[in-house]
């Protein structure tokens, strides 16, 4: 181990080379078999679960100097967790970080697809809670991972429709649950139900991780990802009534902000850099000002 | 369907639990239709048997064949793991004596009896609803109960619950584990009656263990009398319970209490 001024230095990336490659093997085997979750030996990270530890450990494992990192938390730039995973890395992997979801290599996400399409090169990392989609059907993960394995996912359906036989309609509206390449069903994290179709097809590499329950799991590139549905209740995604009021857009997901206590509120986008590019261009909302 | 060959084809089947005998060198046929009745005390080896044969759990010794839609016989032992679960979901059916067992408590009486069918692929919710509508009328549970999970049930319904959701994908075998057993007599009488309405009706072959004599006279055909894990008296239902002929037998029919 290398000292500078007296002090200890972590490895490059926080984490030690022989567990960077433990992750990439665990990452390379998710690749190989689209939406399978691949158990690895998550580490401690100095963070606490629900954060983002096995993120930040699938971004650790693939974030070399030449890349440029960018982390959202629900779509935004700017919260606590997108800002001090995106500090962590600039100082443990020197790397450079952006805003700009055209700019950057490796996109760390909790809970949103960013709005501009995503481009091949980019690696999408996202953050996962629980990656098993049947864990609230069948608690026994012995069990869970034997139907995996004889693909019995009769299961899942049973969820919807008892969605449709309470509500009228599928009212999972985050988490859905999706079929990659035809044979897994994958939780896609909570993501709104409106980020599904992007996954689809998409020319960018989904990588996920759970670093609480030790899952790895990937969408290669211009994967079929299919969210689950029946015949005469197909799958929808979430329509808004306005368009977002600082930029117009009407074809992104909005945020519900409160404005004050007599009932006021105002609708904007959730993914703060796609809202910030669009009134660069000259797109005002009702309560926005031009830039 | 071929009425003259069996159905199923149990040979020499074995299963100790260490030292101790679970049930031993068992055999017997079942035809197409028929109702058998394992009958016996606390003990005796029927539930072990049961579930040997339903391949729930691993037999030690012996082999159980089955005559696949197909018309052909195959040994359980040689299928896979998968191809296994799939007869067990469609072909057979698996009533439990307690019907918490059998049944998804949390989610609605309507998913219950659909979960087979999305499970064979069935992907339309309103067919799939009118199916489990439709299979609640006839085990007589009002159909506006639908949307209400099992919990909300009584014993007697959530027992009538379990085997809709069980003949749903017009299964040809199903093993019942005392299936009145913990059910007051009025409605012991009614479920024997709907049972034995079905059975007959959709011609369903049946392995039945129960302890109670009534209820093995009532639905079944033949019978096979278990004692310490081995079978010790078979026939017909009538001929065992009217000319017991091992001692063993005579004592468990003596032992009826008359009112």
């Amino acid at each position: 181990m290398s000292a500078i001024e007296g002090i200890a230095r972590t490895n490059y990336a926080y984490l030690d080379e022989q567990t960077k490659r433990m992750i990439r093997r665990a990452i390379l085997k998710a690749i190989a078999i689209p939406g399978y979750q691949v158990p690895f030996a998550s580490r401690e990270m100095p963070m606490p679960y629900g954060w983002g530890t096995g993120g930040v450990q699938v971004t650790a494992a693939i974030i070399g100097p030449q890349d440029r990192l960018k982390v959202i938390d629900q779509g935004a730039d700017d919260t606590t967790n997108a800002v001090s995973i995106r500090a962590f890395f600039e100082k443990v992997a020197q790397v450079t970080v952006t805003t700009h979801t055209r700019e950057a290599t490796i996109i760390q996400t909790r809970h949103r697809i960013p709005e501009a399409p995503l481009g091949e090169g980019q690696v999408l990392v996202y953050q996962v809670p629980i990656p098993e989609p049947l864990r609230f059907l069948e608690p026994r993960e012995t069990e869970t991972r034997m139907m995996h394995a004889l693909e019995e996912y009769g299961l899942m359906h049973v969820k919807l429709y008892e969605d449709i036989a309470r509500n009228g309609h599928i009212a999972t509206t985050y988490a859905y649950p999706v079929q990659v390449a035809g044979r897994y069903v994958m939780d896609p994290s909570p993501i709104p139900k409106f980020d599904n179709p992007k996954m689809d097809r998409s020319p960018a590499l989904q990588l996920f991780g759970a670093g609480r329950e030790k899952r790895i799991y990937a969408v290669p590139p211009f994967t079929e990802v299919k969210s689950l549905d029946f015949e005469d209740h197909p799958f929808t995604i979430q329509h808004f009534d306005k368009p977002c009021a600082l930029c117009g857009s009407t074809h992104s997901y909005l945020d519900e902000v409160v404005l004050d206590d007599r009932g006021g509120r105002m609708f904007v986008c959730s993914d703060t850099d796609f809202c910030e590019e669009r009134r660069e261009a000259g797109h005002v909302g009702e309560l926005g000002v031009p830039a | 369907m071929n009425a003259e060959q069996p159905l199923l084809k149990v040979s020499n089947l074995s299963r100790f639990y260490g030292g101790r005998i679970g049930c031993l060198d068992v055999s017997f046929d079942l035809w197409p239709g028929e109702v058998l009745a394992i009958v016996g005390e606390s003990g005796s080896g029927k539930t072990t048997l049961l579930n040997c044969v339903s391949s729930r759990l691993q037999a030690q010794a012996g082999r159980v064949e089955y005559r696949m839609r197909d018309g052909r016989l195959r040994a359980l032992s040689d299928m896979g793991e998968a191809e296994r679960r799939f007869l067990m979901r469609t072909d057979w059916g698996f009533v439990h004596q307690n019907p918490a067992d059998g049944l998804r408590m949390t989610v609605s009486a309507g998913a219950n009896v659909g979960e087979r069918l999305m499970a064979v692929g069935a992907r339309n919710y309103g067919q799939i609803r009118d199916t489990a509508v439709d299979w609640l009328e006839r085990v007589e549970i009002n159909t506006d109960r639908v949307d209400d999970p099992p919990r909300a049930f009584s014993g007697g319904m959530r027992q009538r619950l379990q085997i809709a959701r069980n003949l749903v994908t017009a299964p040809r075998l199903v093993f019942m584990d005392e299936p009145t057993g913990g059910l007051d007599v009025s409605v012991q009488a009614r479920l024997l009656d709907l049972l034995r309405g079905l059975v007959s009706d959709l011609g369903l072959a049946v392995i039945l263990v129960t302890h109670d004599l009534a209820v093995a006279r009532l639905l079944s055909h033949r019978m096979m009398v278990m004692k310490d894990g081995r079978v010790i008296e078979a026939g017909l239902t009538d001929r065992v319970l009217d000319d017991p002929r091992e001692p063993y037998t005579q004592l468990l029919v003596s032992s009826i209490l008359q009112v």
